[in-house]
């Protein structure tokens, strides 16, 4: 176990990544040589505890639905080990789908485009209690009265179709949908960032409620650092499939250790601020076919030195106060 | 717990607001006349038996080629003295029962081995594809006459013949759409849902395939009973005696001069059934193609419609480069009007920038597209007031130099880059051309203006980026690239519509940075269109607030945010959550903005608004201008010393 791992174990640990990698292509060629592969995620380690909303943030292209497909089982690691609950999940997702499927749900970005747009909302929302439950058909019905409650849907929706329905409304019955099989723990990829403001606001609220009722453990995903603040517990910074910064969401936003997190608060527009930083046009992202030895972000950084391009900071290298914290990253920022 | 209300309005369920499928058919004469002389050739090929015909089969050799009209033979006679109305009407039975099954049988096995294919993908995938590629090697005709060649002729191998050649062509299309869907996320939720994955393929993914599968059956039921005749023609497909569509024509062709009606009136009955069912395919396929249907199978015009009937048009302001007066825009879809922008007031000075924010369909987009005349028309119209370009109206001005005007003195950044850019040719190309078709200029001058632009927003290295194409640089870039081409021929209005929305935080940043610097460096007017109050506070002078078409506060950006008059506006800004503020209260908006076919009387935010009073729900409110920048549509408006 690493000490990222050992750190963050104390609490009650409910989902353990442990070192987890994802490679897309990569396969032999029909021709001799390799493909061109990308590390959509990179020594991942990361532990989510129960009861707790983890929120994940980082630019487009980071890894950060990668990892979500990866917890959910749609996706298998390529190395490294996913337990939940001291289960191996990977294990899991082959020899029973549905097992892990009662345990762990999910939540889409595009509400609409996550309900089959030939299907009645009832049809929607029975399929998880009729596979993922043994309910007989009174107890369905039954179970479908509540999760419309729960989610605050006027009981007439059942026999819509999803183009009736607003965004909001359509994101509502998504997580009614991911309630229905009575999991534990619920990966929100970017649930509120295809809603307006207003909605997003009810959306938000309405997550926060049923965690209290139902007793879950989010991980909350997004690009709206905000957003993210506003609901996490604790916040995982991601830059180039790899973890940049980890910890407890007030210390990372009010003490950022990494120079990403502090460029991601320093851009990020918010009504009566005038002072938004700008990086230079000429910073550019890696290449993910040919990823650079050293740190990731050197490219980017102000606070680069020659240690930076040869040598890879440890997922702990810095370390702020609390023992909770920590970044990846030789020249961290100093506590302001 | 701060929950929002028990969400139960309901969208009104509108029956007439879209025309059915079948309204829709009808409405295509085409079609119509098809289907019409195909249920015509179906009924009168089904009753045949009823029919008081004569024994198609009995030879009478003494009545042999009667002609025409002759006493008894309605359609004279074969050369072994048939009756060639009743061979003519047995032998449509034939061909249509074995075209159609042949298209059934084609359908059947070729969309399930696409429907496979494609949601297996990976191996299974390539065998069948690649099986597929070799039947499709063939010259099918030549590959049905193999096959007939193998089995023997006879009518029902030739219909596993005919099958069996088309088989690619719907295997090949259905997997393509399959391909598509399974890569939806409503795949996953299936999954996750615990399905398995042929209850996916089957009750989740069929469904959204079939009208393609009738789209495709209904395009190739025509070909189908053509060859099918083709073979009978070659004589591998009915034998003698039976009488079938194409064995009649090959019987009639020995004898084409002598008694040309033996083979002319299979002839014209190939034709009339052929034609009829192509014509009522492409019917079908026009109804049921989403694409079609939305566009009314009609293309938009060029510009949008302007009919602004017998009201006087507003006069110009007199202030700013471009002057917006009271602007409708209306869409009609299904009968019902919707109106979209229900009367604008802009005004845009030299170098400023002006902000328009409000919820999704509130109209902003609308408002943008209709200053240019870019709002597609059918199904919409500029249905009053004006836009005037230094004094000039734009909705009065001819088709040539409101194409002048487009991307020379006013120019567009809108929110997909990757929709503006055209993938298949180089940035350098498509900057080039901007520049060209507005300035007269030599290639090497507009090659050299075109390395400027893209310095000026700041793309490193521009001279080799020219070769580039738009899938080759990311988003950032691209989004800078039109920002480039928009600044090509010295606008001096640049209407922004989301530039930024799909951008990370740290790339819209360095695209608002250098949006402000340009304004300042060229002075353009920026109208800049958004949903997020943040961005507003980055780039822009003054902001205006949409809702439900129409503008209800405006004001300076830094006032309107501080201290909101209207209540929509400081609900909105409510909901915004801040960084650095986690505890803050996210105090939801209840409800809905209205759906603009239906707009209430009085203010459109009544029905949410707290301070509503009953006065609210009547007559029409006006925006009340305070002073020369600040003005809000309410009757009861927060933050104003005397009221409230
Ligand atoms: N081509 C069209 N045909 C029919 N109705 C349209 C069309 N374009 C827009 N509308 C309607 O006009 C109204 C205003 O839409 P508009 O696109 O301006 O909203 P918006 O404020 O830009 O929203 P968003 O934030 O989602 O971009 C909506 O009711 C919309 O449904
Ligand atoms: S390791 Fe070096 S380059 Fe990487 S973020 Fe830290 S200071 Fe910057
Ligand atoms: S006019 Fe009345 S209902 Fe409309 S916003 Fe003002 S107070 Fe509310
Ligand atoms: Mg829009």
């Amino acid at each position: 176990m690493s000490v990222v791992s050992a750190r963050q174990s104390e609490g009650d640990t409910l989902l353990g990544i442990e070192d987890v990698e994802r490679i897309f292509g990569g396969g032999r060629k029909l021709f001799g040589g390799h493909k061109p592969a990308v590390h959509a995620v990179q020594g991942l380690t990361l532990n989510v505890r129960r009861g707790e909303t983890l929120g994940v943030v980082g630019e487009s292209g980071c890894g950060k639905s990668t990892l979500a497909r990866l917890v959910v089982g749609l996706d298998l690691p390529t190395a490294g080990t996913i337990t939940f609950d001291g289960e191996d999940l990977a294990g899991l997702a082959k020899r029973n789908r549905n097992a892990l499927a009662r345990k762990v749900q999910y939540v889409f970005q595009d509400p609409v485009a996550s309900l089959n747009p030939r299907k009645t909302i009832r049809t929607i929302l029975e399929a998880p209690l009729k596979h993922l439950s043994d309910l007989d058909a009174r107890g369905r019905e039954k179970r479908l009265q509540e999760l419309l409650e729960a989610v605050n849907l006027a009981p007439e929706f059942l026999e819509r179709y999803p183009h009736e329905f607003s965004g909001g409304q359509a994101q509502r019955i998504g997580i009614a949908r991911a309630l229905a099989a009575g999991p534990e723990l619920i990966v929100l990829d970017e649930p509120v960032s295809a809603l307006d403001v207003s909605v997003q606001a009810q959306v938000l609220n309405l997550l926060d409620a049923l965690k209290e009722q139902y007793g879950l453990t989010y991980i909350f995903i997004s690009h709206d650092l905000s957003v993210v603040e506003s609901v996490s517990d604790r916040v995982a910074v991601m830059y180039f499939g790899r973890m940049a910064e980890l910890g407890p969401a007030k210390e990372i936003f009010r003490h950022p250790l990494h120079p990403y997190t502090d460029l991601l608060m320093r851009s990020a527009p918010a009504p009566g601020r005038h002072d938004l930083v700008s990086e230079d046009a000429a910073a550019e992202l890696p290449d993910p076919y040919n990823p650079p030895p050293g740190c990731a972000f050197a490219a980017r950084c102000v606070r680069k030195t020659d240690l930076c391009h040869s040598v890879r900071p440890a997922p702990d290298e810095a370390q702020g106060e609390g023992g909770n914290h920590f970044a990846a990253c030789h020249h961290p920022l100093p506590r302001a | 717990m701060t929950d929002t209300a028990h969400t139960t309005e309901v969208k009104p369920r509108r029956t007439s607001a879209r025309p059915g499928t079948l309204a829709l058919l009808l409405n295509n004469s085409l079609a119509t006349g098809g289907l019409f002389v195909l249920v015509a050739i179906c009924l009168i090929a089904l009753a045949a038996p009823l029919l008081p015909l004569a024994n198609p089969d009995v030879t009478a050799p003494a009545n042999r080629l009667l002609p025409v009209f002759s006493d008894g033979h309605l359609m004279g006679t074969d050369h072994l003295g048939r009756d060639l109305l009743s061979r003519l009407i047995w032998g449509t039975r034939v061909s249509l029962a074995v075209g159609l099954s042949a298209t059934f049988i084609a359908a059947f096995f070729g969309s399930l081995l696409g429907l496979v294919a494609g949601y297996a993908g990976g191996r299974v995938d390539t065998v069948i594809m690649r099986g597929i590629d070799m039947v499709m090697a063939f010259p099918y005709i030549l590959l049905a006459l193999a096959i007939v060649a193998v089995l023997g002729p006879g009518l029902l191998n030739a219909l596993y013949a005919i099958a069996l050649v088309n088989i690619p062509f719907f295997a090949r299309n259905i997997r393509g759409i399959t391909l598509g869907l399974s890569r939806r996320e409503f795949v996953d939720a299936a999954r996750l849902s615990g399905k398995s994955p042929a209850q996916i393929l089957f009750i989740e993914i069929l469904p959204n395939v079939l009208p393609v599968i009738v789209i495709t059956m209904s395009t190739t039921v025509g070909w189908m009973i053509l060859e099918t005749a083709g073979l009978s023609f070659l004589g591998l497909g009915a034998q003698p005696p039976q009488a079938d569509l194409g064995s009649m024509l090959g019987e009639g062709r020995k004898i084409l001069f002598t008694a040309p009606h033996v083979s002319v009136i299979p002839g014209l009955m190939i034709f009339a059934l052929v034609m009829s069912i192509n014509l009522f395919g492409d019917g079908v396929r026009d109804v049921l193609d989403p694409r079609l249907r939305a566009g009314s199978l009609t293309r938009p015009v060029a510009r949008t419609a302007v009919e602004r009937g017998d009201a006087p048009v507003p006069p110009p302001s007199g202030k700013g480069v471009l002057d917006v007066r009271d602007m409708r825009t209306e869409f009609e879809i299904g009968g019902s009007v919707y109106k979209a922008v229900g009367g604008v007031d802009l005004n845009l000075a030299e170098g400023e920038c002006l902000g328009i924010v409000g919820e999704s369909g509130s109209g902003k987009s609308v408002t943008a597209m209709s200053i240019m005349g870019l709002v597609p028309t059918p199904p919409g119209r500029i249905a009053g007031g004006a836009a005037y370009l230094d004094g000039e109206d734009l909705f009065a001005v001819s088709d040539r130099h409101i194409r002048k005007l487009r991307g020379g003195a006013v120019a567009y950044v809108f929110q997909d880059p990757l929709s503006t850019l055209h993938p298949l040719f180089t940035v350098g190309d498509q900057l080039k051309e901007a520049i060209g078709t507005h300035q007269p200029l030599s290639s090497a001058e507009v090659k050299k203006r075109a390395i400027e632009l893209l310095s000026l927003v700041r793309i490193p290295s521009p001279k080799e980026r020219l070769a580039a194409y738009p899938h080759e640089l990311s988003g950032g870039m691209r989004q800078r690239v039109c920002i480039a081409m928009a600044l090509a021929n010295d606008a001096k209005v640049l209407i922004a519509d989301e530039p930024t929305t799909a951008l990370d935080v740290t790339v819209q940043s360095q695209i608002l940075t250098l949006m402000n610097g340009l304004r300042r460096d060229r002075n353009a007017a920026i109208l800049f269109i958004t949903h997020d109050f943040g961005v507003v506070s980055a780039i822009c002078d003054r902001v205006a607030v949409m809702y439900a078409g129409r503008i209800v506060e405006t004001g300076r950006t830094d006032e309107v945010l501080a201290s909101p008059q209207h209540p929509y506006t400081a609900k909105l800004i409510e909901c915004v959550p801040v960084l650095g503020e986690p505890e803050r209260r996210l105090d939801a908006i209840e409800g809905r903005p209205p759906v603009v076919n239906n707009l209430p009387d009085g203010c459109a935010f009544a029905d949410r608004c707290p301070r509503a009073r009953p006065e609210c729900r009547s007559g029409d409110i006006a925006l009340v201008m305070s002073s020369e920048e600040r003005g809000v549509r309410c009757l009861y408006p927060l933050n104003t010393e005397g009221t409230a």
